[in-house]
């Protein structure tokens, strides 16, 4: 027999109660997307009194702008950069603490709590180690005889934002990493031990290939982060430069609506970035109902 | 464990120690610096232990207003923590009714309602930041409260996760409370909230910390000094372009910006790794 | 104390059917159990009564008062549910409160008829801790106080000891019977379980895919069961059956060349030559004399249960199986001959066609 949901019959009272939630959306959501929708599509004048209907123009003249293209390359590099380094490590220590069974509920609290730092935050301190008047690496660096200055070098800068965004993000993969190797039965790695596997091969072939919906959920949380939380170091650290080296998306459209004032542009910028989380959410959603689905 | 391998284990300990310095390291440097003159710290190197100077420079940074911001750094963190705790407690009420509506409750346009929060979950506030802003702006939020808060509750992730927690709490309990004599509003109050409590804690969690630390949008929407939160406040102390930056309060100031997220998270830390997991699938 | 009728009820869910019209009396301070396999529709049937549900047709009256549209609180009833749904967050005492403390009652009753519950469910040690301490037989009994305290006119029981282990049913189930003779309020209790039906109830409601199979007291329902189903369904292990043809002007019904049965009195001669069923319970094959056997049975396999002996086999001529009841312990190798004869006054008849029963 079917197990229907008990509902309460009342007629107002759901509406009242999803009413604040429906306003926010509304207004905070639906009005400024439908903006950005409506502006991408107009050109206007520097003093915002003519408005022209463009058509595709400002997508067309975004992807022949270089300085588009290098931000959309940029963006690439940096979140597969951070993404790979913060998950790689995190997944390394969620190993270790997971062989460990005493004293791992300490190693578990020291490696969590970094992810109540802020993205930005991050971006201040490591900028200040990095700091060529005031920063110790950046003095070992000297003594090394290493020229560091990310304010000049583009290489270096990109170097010290990865750097940044990926030490903050650690914990977060850690975080779910552990909780996935919890949910591996212990039978399966000692059957594998009884079988003869070496904990080297016990990891690539079982443990690893059974995180893959972590790894997975992971990697696309990371690329999301990348996209979009780490407007705050690149903003506290470089501003996008030097020479446009670090001018993520996100940046770029910040950078354009209110410092360069074109609204046409970062309307159209912006459009293009919701399109790829858009992308993004359907892949990891489809994804993972199947994986679920065994 | 499976085998009883003494290098392995030592290994093991040892990366787990240089993962917990690498990602204390900076913190520890920071705060030393917190407590030195700037001075000091410009000497190269740093010296690594605390010095002396650990009252007089968060006095400074919390009382007065410093040569480089207008504020004062707790006038800013006072900010900083009605925005946080308004995000966190607004997003939580606004989500407990709705997810309530949706799943015990039957009304026209239901799903259509439902996928209308729902897409919100696809589009982080930095998409669309430019727009939003000039909505707050039409509405004369910029420079208060209400508009840091209320733009960042707009989206339907505590909705959607309380809406899944929601169902799996067993039917017979709410027709329990009804032959009881319970109505919708004493079943909410009365049964429902209640039992919601480690759900509500770790969702506390997580967007008191996504709250406290948001950084772009405070940054528009905010033109006084006045208004400034925290990290904007940091951020401005380094801005001192051909000036000297102030590097013992710059740090103070950071030190001051982690305390309250990292204390909430390891303080609730279980219930916060619970929720997360849980949750975020 | 209280009287309900149901009358004509009638349920669906969206296009599905589920309950075709049901009709019954329950008389006041009667402790009647509906009774039938899963998916009969028992369960909704007392959703309908609590309130949970609405009635697609038919009406439902406690007392003089027609219920259909009256929310569950409204109608003076009270709920066990199958798995007690107690408040976790409450403690025992605010659990049995709860229900009182909305109906407004004073605290000074309210601790009065809590005590009073506590007291007869031997609660009163555990009103301070909460659900997840007490074992199972303790959260039943609190979701009985729950009812208690609320001195309803009617207690309805959805299932209430599937959740528990054989031996605290057998325990709980001589509570609720020892409750019901004390606070005497009329019950209405579902159940799949036929010995709790058995021993529970003044009458069975007998239901088999949303239709009433039968209305009556145990031993009614057991000794004279008025149609294939509840002839099956009821008594552990099952009837026998075995498809017969009357003859002799009705008088004798005939199983196959060597095995006839005779009915007693004068038979049924008006369905005289009829293709029959039949059926009879394990009880009543008698041991006898070989030159009496009526029926002689094949063993295939035994069952000693110590107190009883279960024989399965064949019939010998017609190679129908078989299953007979003796008491104490008995040995029989397989393929011993047991010689058997027939009560015939412990005989059913059953049309093959309606499964009604004809005699």
């Amino acid at each position: 027999m079917e197990q229907q949901r008990v509902v309460f019959s009342n007629k107002v009272l759901p509406y009242v109660l999803i009413a604040p939630q429906v306003l926010i959306t509304l207004v905070f959501f639906f009005w400024p997307a439908s903006q950005a929708l409506f502006q991408s599509v107009l050109t206007e004048d520097a003093f915002g009194l003519s408005r022209t209907f463009a058509g595709l123009y400002n997508f067309t003249s975004l992807f022949k702008d270089d300085v588009y293209l290098n931000s959309l390359g940029t963006t690439a590099f940096f979140s597969i950069a951070v993404a790979f380094s913060s998950i790689t490590v995190a997944l390394l220590l969620a190993v270790m603490a997971h062989r460990v069974t005493r004293g791992g509920t300490i190693y578990k609290t020291l490696l969590i709590w970094p992810y109540a730092v802020a993205n930005m935050v991050a971006g201040v301190l490591w900028f200040f180690l990095f700091n060529n008047t005031a920063g110790i690496i950046a003095y070992f660096l000297r003594v090394m005889q290493y020229d560091w200055n990310h304010a000049l070098n583009t290489g270096q800068a990109m170097f010290l934002v990865v750097f940044a965004s990926s030490w903050r993000q650690i914990s977060y993969n850690f975080i779910f990493f552990l909780a996935g190797l919890h949910s591996i039965p212990p039978s399966l790695i000692e059957a594998a031990a009884i079988d003869g596997a070496s904990p080297f091969r016990r990891f690539w072939t079982i443990v690893f290939p059974l995180l893959s919906p972590t790894s997975f959920f992971l990697i696309v949380m990371n690329v999301v982060y990348s996209f979009f939380d780490t407007f705050g170091v690149i903003h506290a650290i470089t501003g996008g430069g030097p020479d446009y080296a670090t001018n993520i998306l996100v940046f770029k459209v910040y950078h354009d609506g209110f410092l360069g004032l074109d609204i046409g542009s970062s309307a159209a910028q912006s459009v293009i970035l919701m399109s790829i989380v858009v992308v993004l959410t359907i892949v990891q959603f489809r994804y993972i109902e199947r994986k679920v689905h065994y | 464990m499976v085998h009883n391998r003494p290098w392995l284990t030592l290994v093991t300990h040892a990366i787990l120690i240089l993962g917990i310095l690498i990602l204390v390291f900076p913190i520890y440097v920071t705060f030393v610096a917190s407590t030195r003159t700037v001075a000091s710290i410009l000497a190269s190197p740093m010296p690594l232990w605390p010095g002396m100077e650990m009252v007089d420079n968060y006095l400074a940074a919390l009382a007065g207003p410093s040569k480089s911001v207008g504020v004062s750094v707790g006038h800013m963190m006072l900010n900083s923590l009605i925005m946080a705790l308004g995000i966190a407690l607004g997003k939580i009420a606004i989500s407990l009714t709705a997810a309530y509506a949706f799943v015990y409750f039957r009304f026209r346009f239901r799903t259509f309602f439902f996928w209308m929060i729902f897409v919100t979950l696809m589009l982080p506030v930095e998409v669309r930041i430019v727009p939003t802003v000039e909505v707050a702006a039409k509405l004369g939020l910029l420079d208060t409260h209400l508009g840091l808060i209320l733009p960042l509750i707009a989206s339907a992730t505590a909705t959607f996760l309380l809406r899944q927690f929601f169902m799996t709490l067993p039917n017979e309990l709410c027709e329990a409370a009804r032959v009881d004599g319970a109505g919708p509003y004493r079943f909410f109050i009365d049964i429902l909230v209640p039992m919601s409590r480690t759900m509500i804690a770790a969702l506390f969690v997580i967007l008191f910390i996504y709250g406290w630390n948001q950084y772009l949008w405070p940054l528009l929407i905010t033109t006084k000094e006045s208004s400034y939160t925290m990290l904007i406040g940091i951020k401005r102390m380094l801005d001192v372009g051909e000036g000297q930056i102030e590097w013992n309060l710059v740090m103070a100031s950071t030190i001051l910006a982690i305390i309250p997220p990292v204390f909430v998270v390891v303080i609730m830390q279980k219930q916060f790794v619970k929720g997360l997991t849980e949750t975020e699938k | 104390m209280a009287t309900a009728r149901l009358e004509g009820i009638t349920k669906s869910f969206g296009d599905v059917e589920i309950l075709h019209g049901i009709d019954c009396e329950i008389q006041n301070g009667e402790f009647i159990v509906i009774l039938g396999p899963s998916g009969c529709g028992k369960s909704t049937l007392l959703r309908l009564i609590a309130g949970l549900e609405k009635i697609t047709s038919g009406t439902i009256q406690i007392d003089d008062r027609i219920v259909n549209d009256l929310e569950p609180a409204e109608r003076d009833i009270a709920m066990v549910f199958q798995t007690y749904a107690l408040y976790p967050h409450m403690t025992i005492f605010n659990n049995m409160a709860y229900g009182l403390k909305i109906r407004k009652m004073s605290r000074a009753e309210i601790e009065k008829r809590v005590q009073k519950a506590a007291e007869i469910l031997e609660l009163t040690p555990l009103l301070k801790r909460k659900p997840k301490q007490l074992s199972g037989g303790q959260r039943q009994r609190v979701a009985m106080g729950r009812c208690i305290v609320r001195e309803p006119k009617l207690f309805l029981f959805d299932e209430p000891l599937s959740n528990l282990d054989a031996k605290l049913r057998v325990q709980m189930r001589l509570e609720i019977r020892k409750l019901h003779h004390q606070l005497n309020i009329t019950s209405i209790y579902v159940t799949h379980d036929q010995v709790e039906a058995m021993t529970l109830g003044d009458r069975l409601l007998v239901m088999d895919k949303g239709l009433t199979a039968q209305i009556g007291t145990p031993l009614d329902v057991y000794e004279r069961p008025a149609n294939i189903f509840v002839a099956g369904f009821i008594g552990s292990p099952s009837m026998n059956f075995m498809e017969a043809q009357l003859e002799n002007d009705g008088r004798s019904i005939r199983i196959s060349k060597n095995e006839a049965l005779e009915l007693p009195e004068k038979g049924l001669p008006e369905f005289n030559g009829k293709k029959v069923k039949v059926g009879l319970r394990p009880e009543h094959f008698i041991i006898c004399d070989p030159k009496e056997a009526q029926i002689n049975l094949v063993t295939d396999v035994v069952e000693k249960l110590g107190a009883d002996t279960l024989v399965h086999g064949f019939s010998q001529e017609s190679k129908i199986a078989m299953t007979a009841r003796l008491d104490g312990i008995q040995h029989f190798n397989r393929d011993t001959v047991l010689p058997f004869r027939i009560q015939s006054n412990k005989l059913h008849i059953f049309d093959p066609d309606s499964g009604k029963r004809i005699n």
